[in-house]
């Protein structure tokens, strides 16, 4: 048991952030994600997709780049200490692995490349009006209608779907008496006639997600992964990587030291806010937890690549990883003060607006806001806790 | 970057385990806090026999050069079984000040006895009124000759009644909580001056107060260099959390464990209360900070031999976890035990005691809050 780093791997991070350096879009700094375009996020991805970067976890028989555990966290690492923008996750980190697991050679094949190269933006089409936390009571229907299925629902919370070339999609092909038999996976092409986006507009004032109309879609056979009505394994296989990549360690320890940054700035009666006892308490706890929450990331990591895992103990991920970007984004708010008031409106809406206060106060009460969404997205923290108690307590 | 225990690792830790099993199950611990020394003489013996006692220190001194990891690994299983015996102020706070810093001759002296198992050591460095900080030191020890007179009075000395060797820090210039101005004396117990007041301690182990009235000590008493023990003393501390940890997860892996398990048997309303999705919940956050501390756990072991401010920040980060993911297991456990968790038979409140005092020893939560958020790296 050691933590060192060998001289091979601070070569590799060497490399790593030489690289990022070199090559990161230099017009993607500093904003917040809720403003950045399609475009944006693309720019970013083909960068890494050519330098074989962009599926750090991914096999590479499949076009990943074979990295150790430590590798992946040094990229991790130096991704979030440069404050690049995020690999979206729906085609990577979500699909990828099922596709790996379930898909036939042809559609390996097909969508695989395309993936990697950001060729096809995907959207997650899981949850429904009535089916949030109950995902399984899910209703958009897929009837066989020859060489397609016919699909007819309601998706919603669907993020990023106004940028999407395609959405996998958990639908219902047969009544069964339990509601996870009967699920299937369907890959759909989101301009296929009969489907229609329309934007939700969350409390930050940000366009993120949506709702998806389904209307007589019809949907080529093929477009199946895995058996008909065994998509609830599926699900539960895809929600478990989902929760791995969820901790968001990285980027926490960076919104750290931004807070820092902030609580040195700020001044209470002339002092720095950060020498303010009580202050500098909840920072500390909070850097503490998130201590915590790196080794425990580290651990479930390296029990995976020894061939163990990820188990349902992945789901302390989720919780303590979205608990503690909530409190991040909840003291950077309160540190800011006064400043944390003025609403800043986004970038699509054409609006003209005067900046005010000092650059590191725009946007943290948006930011805290939308934050809000972590807690109840990827299974909420409460299913998550559910989880835990029945497939590792035994409850 | 490696997680794993090496196969020497993990035939210590079964060893452990084995004589855990053997002679320490709940009815032998309760004989032996219940007796009048409050340990076992036998099992101590037995310790260094199966080499426990000699695990962190180098081979060259007739250890085993397992250091920080092993030592964890042992007082993990220690924390399992509740053990008593004085293996974290013997072998963890007074042998590795001895090893680190300690003259040839007093290597030579003290550690073969120590690692023998026939002399047991206590660190005397708290006092009424210095609360955590193991600056804030009154104890006097003046130059008189080519030796010192000591003076003064010690608090909670873990261990205290069952040492034949103290450790004690003492001001040799400075006052109050200056950093400068401390050193540390090897002290015979059986010195004249020096007055024991034994008593048990809540989590049924023995300390003691201990003063010194004008005890004479040697110019080779003198452990490290003059007017600069304090870095040495907090170092030792450091490498006390690390083990300490270590005991404080064992416990908390038995406390939690007993709990699921007792609310899958108890019936209420016709149901297992484990049914209850409340309790559940709280079982399941318990398992997180048992999680949580394993982490920090592993991460303090790793760093505790590095650089002072990462080792500063990584002890008291740790302590800080512990302390209170122990105060929330331990209360936890007794809470969904009913009626039964507040039985002085039933072992649960036993480990909720022990996790209770852990929190007190070596600095409290918040104590270690602060000294944490002080010791960012420049």
């Amino acid at each position: 048991m050691n933590f060192d780093f060998s001289p091979e791997e601070n070569a590799f991070r060497e490399e790593v952030r030489q690289f990022i350096s070199d090559n990161y879009p230099k017009h993607l700094t500093e904003s917040r994600r809720a403003e950045f375009t399609k475009e944006d996020f693309l720019s970013w991805h083909r960068v890494l997709a050519e330098k074989g970067w962009v599926a750090p976890h991914w096999p590479e028989e499949f076009g990943g780049p074979g990295w150790s555990v430590t590798q992946r966290y040094i990229f991790d690492d130096e991704c979030a200490k440069a404050n690049t923008l995020i690999v979206l996750p729906f085609g990577i980190t979500m699909l990828g692995p099922v596709l790996m697991h379930y898909a036939n050679d042809a559609q390996k094949a097909h969508y695989l490349p395309r993936i990697l190269s950001g060729e096809d933006w995907w959207c997650q089409g899981y949850s429904e009006p009535g089916s949030g936390s109950d995902l399984a009571s899910l209703k958009t229907k897929a009837e066989r209608d020859g060489d397609d299925y016919v699909v007819n629902g309601h998706k919603i919370w669907t993020t990023l779907a106004q940028h999407a070339d395609w959405m996998f999609c958990l639908v219902r092909t047969s009544q069964e008496d339990k509601p996870q038999k009967g699920i299937s996976f369907l890959l759909i092409d989101m301009n296929s006639p009969g489907i229609e986006v329309r934007p939700i507009i969350t409390i930050d004032g940000s366009h993120e997600v949506n709702e998806v109309f389904l209307t007589d879609v019809r949907v080529p056979a093929e477009n199946l992964v895995g058996e008909e009505g065994n998509g609830w394994g599926i699900a539960k296989f895809l929600l478990g990587n989902e929760r791995t990549g969820i901790a968001g360690v990285a980027r926490s320890k960076n919104a750290v030291k931004r807070l820092k940054e902030i609580s040195c700035a700020e001044l209470v009666d002339g002092e720095p806010l950060i020498e303010d006892m009580d202050f500098k308490k909840k920072i500390s706890e909070l850097e503490i937890d998130l201590l915590a929450l790196e080794y425990t990331e580290l651990r479930t990591l390296a029990a995976e690549s020894a061939g163990r895992g990820p188990g349902a103990e992945s789901s302390i991920l989720k919780i303590k990883g979205t608990e503690i970007q909530q409190k991040l984004t909840e003291l950077i708010m309160e540190a800011v003060g006064t400043y944390s008031l003025p609403k800043i409106p986004m970038l699509d809406t054409g609006a003209n607006y005067n900046l005010v206060g000092p650059d590191y106060s725009h946007g943290v009460s948006q930011n805290y806001f939308n934050m809000r969404k972590t807690a109840i997205y990827g299974g909420t923290n409460e299913v998550q806790r559910n989880i835990i108690a029945k497939f590792v307590l035994g409850l | 970057m490696d997680f794993d225990f090496t196969e020497e690792q993990t035939l210590l830790r079964n060893m452990v385990q084995s004589f855990v099993q053997d002679n320490y199950d709940f009815d032998s611990r309760m004989k032996i806090v219940r007796s009048q020394t409050g340990m076992s003489r036998e099992n101590w013996s037995q310790f260094a026999e199966l080499g426990l006692l000699a695990a962190p220190f180098d081979e060259s001194l007739g250890g085993l050069g397992g250091g920080a990891v092993d030592t964890m690994i042992i007082t993990e299983e220690f924390g399992k079984g509740l053990v008593t015996e004085p293996f974290l102020p013997t072998v963890v706070l007074c042998g590795g000040l001895l090893e680190r810093h300690g003259s040839d001759a007093q290597k030579d002296m003290h550690l073969p006895p120590l690692i023998g198992g026939e002399k047991i050591w206590a660190l005397a460095y708290s006092e009424p009124k210095s609360r955590f900080n193991p600056a804030n030191v009154q104890t006097t020890a003046k130059q008189d000759g080519d030796g010192f007179v000591l003076s003064g009075l010690k608090s909670v000395v873990n261990g205290g009644p069952w040492a034949d060797y103290l450790i004690v820090s003492a001001r040799t210039s400075g006052e109050g909580w200056q950093q400068d101005g401390i050193s540390l004396f090897i002290v015979d117990k059986s010195a004249d001056g020096v007055a024991s007041q034994d008593y048990e301690t809540i989590d049924g182990g023995r300390a003691a107060d201990i003063s010194f009235e004008n005890v004479k000590l040697s110019a080779e008493s003198l452990l490290g260099t003059l007017d600069a023990g304090l870095p040495l003393l907090e170092e030792a501390l450091d490498y006390g959390i690390a083990a300490i940890c270590g005991e404080a997860i064992g416990g908390m892996h038995k406390a939690h464990q007993a709990t699921v398990e007792y609310c899958k048997t108890r019936n209420q309303f016709g149901v297992a209360i484990g049914s209850f999705q409340a309790l559940q919940h709280r079982m399941v956050d318990m398992f997180m900070e048992y999680e949580q501390s394993v982490s920090l756990t592993y991460m303090v072991n790793m760093h505790v031999g590095g650089d002072a401010a990462s080792r500063r920040r990584a002890a008291s980060g740790a302590k800080v976890q512990i302390g209170k993911a122990g105060r929330y297991i331990g209360q936890s456990a007794v809470h969904l035990h009913g009626g039964m968790g507040m039985s002085e038979e039933l072992n649960v409140g036993h480990y909720f005691k022990r996790l209770t005092a852990i929190d007190a020893q070596l600095g409290s939560i918040d104590y270690h809050l602060k000294r944490f958020g002080s010791s960012e790296a420049a």
